[in-house]
């Protein structure tokens, strides 16, 4: 049987008001905050952090596949899970793939993976989904729109949530879109979307999925079901006969916004979060037609608590204070060039150290055990040659050994940049930056964990490499 | 078996150009000004010098020895670039004292020049780090403020306690500026205004940052047996050391952020050459490398000029003032001349020579018979450093 054996989430840690928009713009905010992404953020490195929430404590050589759904890659020709699952340490002989242009990739992709397990000898499959999608300024999608990712583990074992059915209807409408030329988003009138598109779509495979099983509504412990906008959303809700109060899973349109392809599978990370075993979900997405799936949730649901999920992602955040920073961490600004910033980039190196600078490898001696970062050839504690293993460092915690508050290096939405040297509890030292942290409560000896994030564009291609930050996680009482 | 350099090899010429935003000079001007005082001072024409080594770090200062003979118009001689980071103008200088010591010249010029100011942009630019994708953004403020923090911290120093204990540090500097025609600044700054300036770094501060600048200096080398032929008062090399790190500090928790093995390694070398036993007693003088308030206090103690923790105490006693026992940057330091890379060390070295022959001025340090220049290249966990030594 396959299903859900695990699931993850990220949410940026930066929010913005929708005030904020209204301050901007004049006219009268949304009610709310959106999740903002970081300049040094885009999709890609959103979905590895949702992949690694997932997938803690596993080894990545275990996993066999990695599906990749998102409608902003930061690469029209190029795989981008090729990337992160080198980032997660995955072996070779796996299959990946990128589903995308459509708001269903996430679910899409899910039932890909869901197919594969079934089908064939591939036992685990990481789905990571994640959006970053823009709307135009002055718009209320600009306001509507969140960025996050949501990741599920799909398998044969170990089962979190059994899928017990799924069903899908795809239907050509051209309501919510972009050409390969458009940055942001564009949408055909809201009354025929929401009438024709999503509530048509969402209304026939959750009432086919309900009927061929023989379920009604309160059969089911919670509908977890994707919604543009609270009053869409809603709507639908009460027509297929869900109760508000007890049986709709939130759609995270006040705290984080509209996510995309990422957003359905947020809610179910959510849902699951809560769920009790036996508790059977209803689950659906919408995007150029629909798709449903019917679960049951197992014992094992125990197992995997300890995921940040959106629940802690949620609650570890700081407000931007401006619109202003709103479009420089969208980089929907052109910034002053980085003063003196000299780097390279060159698709051949970055190749030939894709061990370190994707996977976060370190050396470790055969004589001496001296980790270091990157792994070195000649041993900085023997000198003994050629004699290491490669450990990864991705995981582990540290503290910050020193650090400084970089005003010339700065750039971006974070000035200063917060140059640090952290120590992992095993003994290695790396030197990086840090990110979304409050720089005046930077301190020394404060703990660390690693995040992987966008550097730089030299060369035309993204740069990707680990910077710390604070460990996210929910404030303690009275905490900011 | 290895013998010392120590008093084989003496200066008998120097030159330095003003240092500074130099707009309408190109490095070759710089190179031709430089080069020219040295040849008077030492009596000589340029058609006397056998071989040359030109210190430049930046290609845009001059690439290979052409960067040097062509502006110079050198008649086909051996010239030889040399980039050793911030010991690259030190390392031009070593160069040429071991070829006129080994005998295969008799008269050789060092010239190190940079010509920092055509990059547009105020700063060295972020070193790239071994050739990788990844890691660009560091600058040298950002780098070097990280040993500040980690001194603050191991020596239980508050932000407020730290940031004046360095801040002695530009005072006394800028003050030796403000005596020397060719520095770039040449005004005097307080104590609250280093301590209250603009953060560059934190917890660096626009006054615990060198400048940067245009420059060049020059030194022309004979052997010590023939240098009273040119001048009554050549300045005798007494030790040259380089001491490149392994860089380890990047990668090792044992590496504390709050000394530079290097320095301390190469000042052992060079006090072990020059047959110095005590350092803070036998040195008349020195000038070292301050890029940054920091680097200049830490390095105090790996040169053992102070106790190991209580540079803090010499700071506060004025030793390192012109009027103290042991002055530092006499000529007003990277602080008041910028850090032109190639140029720096001979820079450094121009004024231990002026110092040396009585010729510094209202700068002059009473009676000195040995003085010490230092330069350190690269970030604290990985550096190239230089410790010469000369005197009388």
């Amino acid at each position: 049987m396959a299903g859900i054996k695990s699931y993850g989430a990220y949410i940026p840690y930066h929010r913005l008001s929708r005030s904020e928009f209204a301050k901007a713009w004049g006219g009268i905010g949304l009610p709310g905050e959106r999740a903002v992404a970081s300049a040094d953020e885009d999709s890609l490195t959103m979905a590895v952090e949702a992949a690694f929430d997932c997938t803690k404590g596993m080894d990545g050589a275990k996993l066999d596949g990695l599906f990749f759904a998102t409608t902003t890659s930061p690469y029209k020709e190029k795989q981008c899970s090729t990337i992160i699952a080198s980032v997660l340490d995955m072996d070779k002989e796996i299959r990946t793939g990128d589903f995308t242009t459509s708001l269903r990739s996430g679910t899409t992709a899910l039932r890909a993976a869901l197919d594969a397990v079934r089908a064939g000898p591939a036992k685990n499959i990481v789905v990571t989904a994640a959006d970053c999608r823009i709307g135009f300024p002055y718009s209320t999608q600009e306001q509507s729109y969140g960025d996050g990712a949501a990741s599920l583990l799909v398998g044969d074992s170990d089962i979190i949530a059994e899928v017990e059915d799924c069903y899908s209807v795809s239907d050509e409408l051209t309501d919510v879109w972009r050409r390969d030329s458009d940055q942001f988003v564009r949408e055909w009138e809201d009354r025929w979307v929401i009438m024709h598109g999503y509530s048509k779509n969402v209304s026939q495979a959750v009432s086919t999925i309900m009927k061929r099983n023989n379920l009604s509504a309160k059969d089911l412990a919670k509908a977890v079901i994707y919604g543009p906008d609270p009053r869409s959303h809603g709507g639908l809700m009460r027509r297929l006969g869900f109760d508000p109060q007890t049986q709709v899973q939130d759609t995270f349109f006040n705290a984080v916004g509209n996510t995309g392809s990422a957003s359905a599978l947020m809610m179910l990370v959510a849902a699951l979060e809560e769920a009790k075993p036996g508790d059977r979900l209803i689950f659906s997405s919408y995007g150029d037609g629909a798709d449903a799936f019917l679960l049951r949730v197992t014992e094992q649901i125990e197992k995997v608590r300890d995921r940040r999920g959106a629940k802690t992602h949620l609650a570890s955040k700081a407000m931007l204070p401006s619109y202003g920073k709103y479009l420089v961490a969208r980089n929907l600004v052109e910034l002053p060039p980085a003063a003196g910033l000299r780097g390279m980039g060159s698709a051949t190196v970055m190749w030939r150290t894709k061990n370190w600078v994707l996977s976060c490898h370190a050396s470790k001696c055969r004589k001496c055990g001296l980790v270091t970062y990157p792994p070195q050839r000649v041993c900085y504690g023997c000198q003994s040659k050629d004699e290491f293993d490669e450990v990864n460092l991705s995981r582990e915690q540290g503290k910050l050994f020193t650090y400084s508050l970089d005003n010339l290096a700065a750039t971006g939405i974070n000035p200063p940049v917060i140059q640090s040297v952290v120590e992992f509890e095993g003994g290695a030292r790396f030197y990086c930056m840090m990110t979304d942290a409050d720089p005046q409560a930077v301190e020394v000896n404060m703990p660390l964990e690693m995040t992987f994030r966008k550097i730089h564009e030299f060369a035309n291609f993204h740069n990707y490499f680990w910077k710390c930050r604070p460990p996210r996680e929910i404030p303690a009482e009275g905490g900011k | 078996m290895a013998e010392s350099i120590k008093d084989r090899v003496a200066i008998i010429g120097m030159g330095c150009t003003n240092f500074g935003e130099l707009w309408d000079k190109s490095a070759g001007d710089l190179m031709v000004e430089a080069a020219y005082e040295a040849f008077e001072d030492a009596g000589i024409e340029p058609k006397d010098v056998q071989a040359a080594w030109v210190g430049t770090c930046h290609e845009f200062s001059g690439m290979a020895g052409l960067g040097l003979s062509v502006p110079l118009r050198l008649q086909y001689k051996p010239v030889t670039r040399v980039e050793n980071l911030c010991a690259t103008g030190s390392d031009a200088l070593r160069n040429a004292c071991y070829a006129v010591a080994a005998g295969i010249y008799d008269i050789a010029l060092a010239l190190g020049c940079e010509k920092l100011k055509d990059s547009g942009f105020s700063g060295l630019g972020g070193a790239m780090v071994g050739g990788t994708n990844v890691r660009p953004s560091m600058t040298a403020p950002g780098a070097f403020a990280m040993m500040a923090t980690k001194y603050f911290a191991r020596y239980g120093l508050s932000a407020e306690e730290g940031k004046r204990m360095l801040a002695h540090i530009p005072v006394k500097s800028h003050h030796n500026g403000s005596l020397n025609p060719k520095a770039h600044f040449q005004r005097e700054v307080t104590l609250e205004q280093v301590i209250n300036a603009p953060i560059i770094a934190w917890p660096l501060g626009l006054f615990d940052c060198c400048g940067v600048s245009d420059g060049s200096a020059a030194a022309i080398v004979v052997r010590a047996e023939d240098a009273k032929h040119f001048r009554p008062d050549p300045v005798y090399v007494k030790a040259l050391q380089i001491c490149v790190g392994p860089g380890e500090g990047i990668a090792r928790t044992e590496y504390d952020y709050t000394h530079v093995e290097e320095t301390y390694r190469a000042g052992l070398a060079a006090y072990a050459e020059a047959g110095i036993k005590n350092p803070r007693q036998e040195i008349s003088m020195a000038e070292v490398h301050d890029c940054f308030s920091i680097t200049e206090a830490v390095i105090m103690e790996d040169l053992q000029f102070s106790p190991r923790g209580r540079v803090k105490e010499d700071l506060e006693a004025g030793t390192f003032t012109l009027e103290g026992d042991l002055p530092i940057q006499p000529d007003g330091g990277l602080k008041c001349f910028g850090h032109p890379i190639g140029a720096s060390g001979l820079r450094m070295m121009y004024e231990m020579y002026k110092q040396l022959q009585g010729k510094a001025g209202p700068r002059q340090i009473k009676d000195p018979k040995i003085g010490l220049t230092h330069n350190m290249g690269g970030q604290p966990p990985a550096c190239t450093v230089s410790c010469l030594i000369v005197g009388l």
